[in-house]
């Protein structure tokens, strides 16, 4: 039916021309060919190449086929040419007279094509224009036949095209584009299994990793507006300067996905701040390492966890997070066990210690709005954490009680006399917190409290520098005298845990004002 | 996915290795700084190391890190080095 209506057309193309409305869909879309309307010397095909990007599996492109063989027929009279690109099955064109199968999608990716099918026109190698999925007058326009898909429907929304398909941009960006990723490119042995590869680099931590390919790396930059080659800071021990690529790379190791790119860049640059000492952290023979702390809407936006097993196993985006910070000082610092970094004992925490602070209960405000952010506000906490030590008191009921227990155990960090370069974030879950909401206590009062609790007689401190150095001639000069736990070291209370259970948690560790402090930095 | 292209997670350009100075055949007329690092006891070393040298006829110049956790700042190693000609540092306890 088509050919036939085409074949009129091609002989009296000025006869069938139809109404002023047409034509000024006609000058709208193809301002160069106007004028031939006008003056009824226009071809019946408008001049150019035209280009067609289709797949079997498209019932739009199924029902545009006819409409593709008139244009095919026109352009084998007219001198012009139609390309049709075939996305799944060549076979789909067959009888065309230029098909090409597109099934590696080059032609498809060069093009820009996201929907079929698409029609493109070309002039001088140059497009000028195109029209997307099924509109039979904008089909009319663009080729110049005015009864093209007569008797089809006005209009068929178009379907996916195959560069669409999950995961498949940035495998074409890769095969085909420029990516601007910068980082050396190392390739994996035949026949070699590619974590392994990654083992025998010296890039893991023990553990396998997600193999840092081109394709993954750009997914993971999906995540950030920031550029690739933005450099975020130094990295100790060897303070090698470290892109935003090199933090995406050792975030697909790590098993980020994408959203997790904001807390991951912020991490990284907060343990950077020269308040926290990641060097020292790194380097010490003590146990501690950098601990991760998220406050704020993206915890909840990308899934942390803060509640049961908080500081376990199981959530994807507090392992993995905790996780990148650790891969990033060991393959871009190269901060190795037994090279700089020299813990006698190391923790499992050194893998990864990444949690959400629970926010759920406004009676007490969380440790990043005690300092001063909007609860809007997302931030990320770095502090120097050794692991935890659960405290169990199923007993108490009155806070002054509950303050007693716990400074008990939290007397007893690194030794009950030891009271410099120690220090602590006291994590209370929620069982244990009520008893303090009932009795109206705010979490500064029950830091107080265990302030007060945990001063300790001179004559109970530790000598060396672990206590009677750092203190002065006159806090020694009587052993009666009270000096406090924390000498120079940080004390902070959060709320983090499972619902049930009456348990809070102590993550002790080295360090204090002035040495290795907790540093906060906004998520921006 | 193929896997067998990855890309390099580290720093690619470790620190390139610098060779050591050249060592004075003689410390005599050599102006030598001691730093403590500011690690516990380092300061007793330090204390006889200046004794001894002192007590030879050289000269000693006395440095302190503010603490051990953090990088001696550059306005402290600038100092050392426009003072001295050799500098001895106390690492750990």
């Amino acid at each position: 039916m088509f050919r036939g209506v085409g074949t009129l057309r091609l002989v009296h193309p000025a006869t069938r021309f139809p109404s002023i409305e047409f034509r000024s869909i006609m000058a709208a879309m193809m301002q160069d060919a106007a004028p031939d309307i006008e003056t009824n010397e226009r071809p019946a095909l408008a001049a150019g190449t035209f280009i067609a990007f289709v797949k079997q599996d498209c019932p739009t492109c199924v029902l545009a086929m006819p409409a593709l063989r008139e244009i095919d027929e026109l352009a084998a009279r007219s001198g012009g040419k139609l390309e049709v690109h075939v996305q799944d099955d060549v076979t789909f064109a067959k009888g065309f007279s230029h098909a090409s199968d597109d099934s590696a999608l080059a032609a498809s990716y060069r093009y820009s094509i996201d929907t079929v099918p698409t029609l493109i026109r070309l002039r001088d190698g140059q497009e000028e224009a195109r029209v997307v999925g099924w509109r039979r007058s904008e089909w009319q326009a663009i080729t110049g036949i005015p009864a093209l898909g007569d008797g089809l429907p006005e209009h068929r929304p178009g379907c996916g095209s195959k560069t669409m398909d999950p995961g498949m941009p940035v495998r074409l960006k890769v095969k085909y584009g420029n990516t601007g990723l910068a980082s050396r490119r190392i390739t994996v042995p035949a026949l070699s299994d590619p974590v392994e590869t990654c083992y025998e680099r010296g890039w893991s931590d023990g553990l396998p990793v997600v193999p840092p390919t081109e394709e993954r790396v750009l997914e993971m930059l999906d995540g950030t507006t920031r550029a690739p080659q933005e450099i975020i800071g130094r990295i100790p021990p060897n303070y090698a300067e470290c892109t935003v690529e090199k933090v995406a790379i050792n975030a697909v190791m790590a098993g980020c996905r994408p959203e997790y790119m904001p807390v991951v860049l912020t991490a990284v640059e907060a343990a950077l701040m020269p308040a926290f000492g990641l060097h020292g952290v790194l380097a010490t023979t003590n146990a501690c390492t950098p601990v991760v702390m998220v406050n704020g809407p993206i915890a909840r936006a990308i899934g942390m966890n803060a509640k049961g097993n908080v500081f376990g196993q199981g959530n994807r985006a507090n392992a993995a997070i905790g996780r990148t910070l650790q891969l990033v000082v060991r393959n871009v610092g190269g901060g190795r066990p037994g090279e700089i970094d020299r813990s006698v004992f190391g923790s499992p925490a050194k893998y990864s210690f990444c949690f959400a602070e629970d926010e759920d209960d406004p009676r007490w405000e969380s440790y990043a709005v005690s300092l001063g952010y909007s609860p809007d506000a997302s931030t990320v906490t770095i502090f120097p954490g050794d692991g935890i030590s659960q405290i169990i008191d199923h007993v108490s009921r009155r806070p002054e009680d509950l303050c007693r227990s716990y400074a008990g155990c939290i007397r007893a960090i690194y030794g009950t006399g030891h009271i410099i370069g120690v220090q602590a974030f006291l994590a209370i879950a929620r069982e244990h917190a009520i008893v303090f909401y009932d009795a109206g206590w705010s979490k500064a009062r029950v830091r107080e409290e265990l302030l007060e609790l945990l001063k300790i007689p001179v004559r109970e401190v530790a000598p060396g520098r672990a206590g009677l150095t750092g203190l002065t001639a006159e806090e020694k000069s009587d052993p009666d005298n009270l000096v406090p736990k924390f000498k120079n070291g940080t004390f902070n209370i959060i709320r983090a845990g499972g619902y049930a259970g009456k348990y809070s948690a102590i993550i002790p560790s080295i360090g204090g004002r002035g040495s290795i402090e907790p540093v906060t930095r906004e998520i921006r | 996915m193929p896997e067998n292209i990855l890309l390099d997670p580290t720093a690619e350009t470790a620190p390139a290795m610098q060779p050591r100075l050249v060592r004075p055949q003689s410390i005599a007329g050599k102006t030598i700084g001691l730093l403590d690092i500011a690690k516990m006891r380092g300061d007793e070393f330090l204390d006889r190391l200046d004794e001894l040298l002192t007590g030879r006829g050289h000269v000693v110049k006395r440095y302190r890190k503010k603490h051990f956790a953090h990088l001696a700042p550059l306005e402290l190693k600038q100092q050392i080095k426009s003072e001295c000609d050799l500098v001895v540092e106390g690492l750990a306890d």
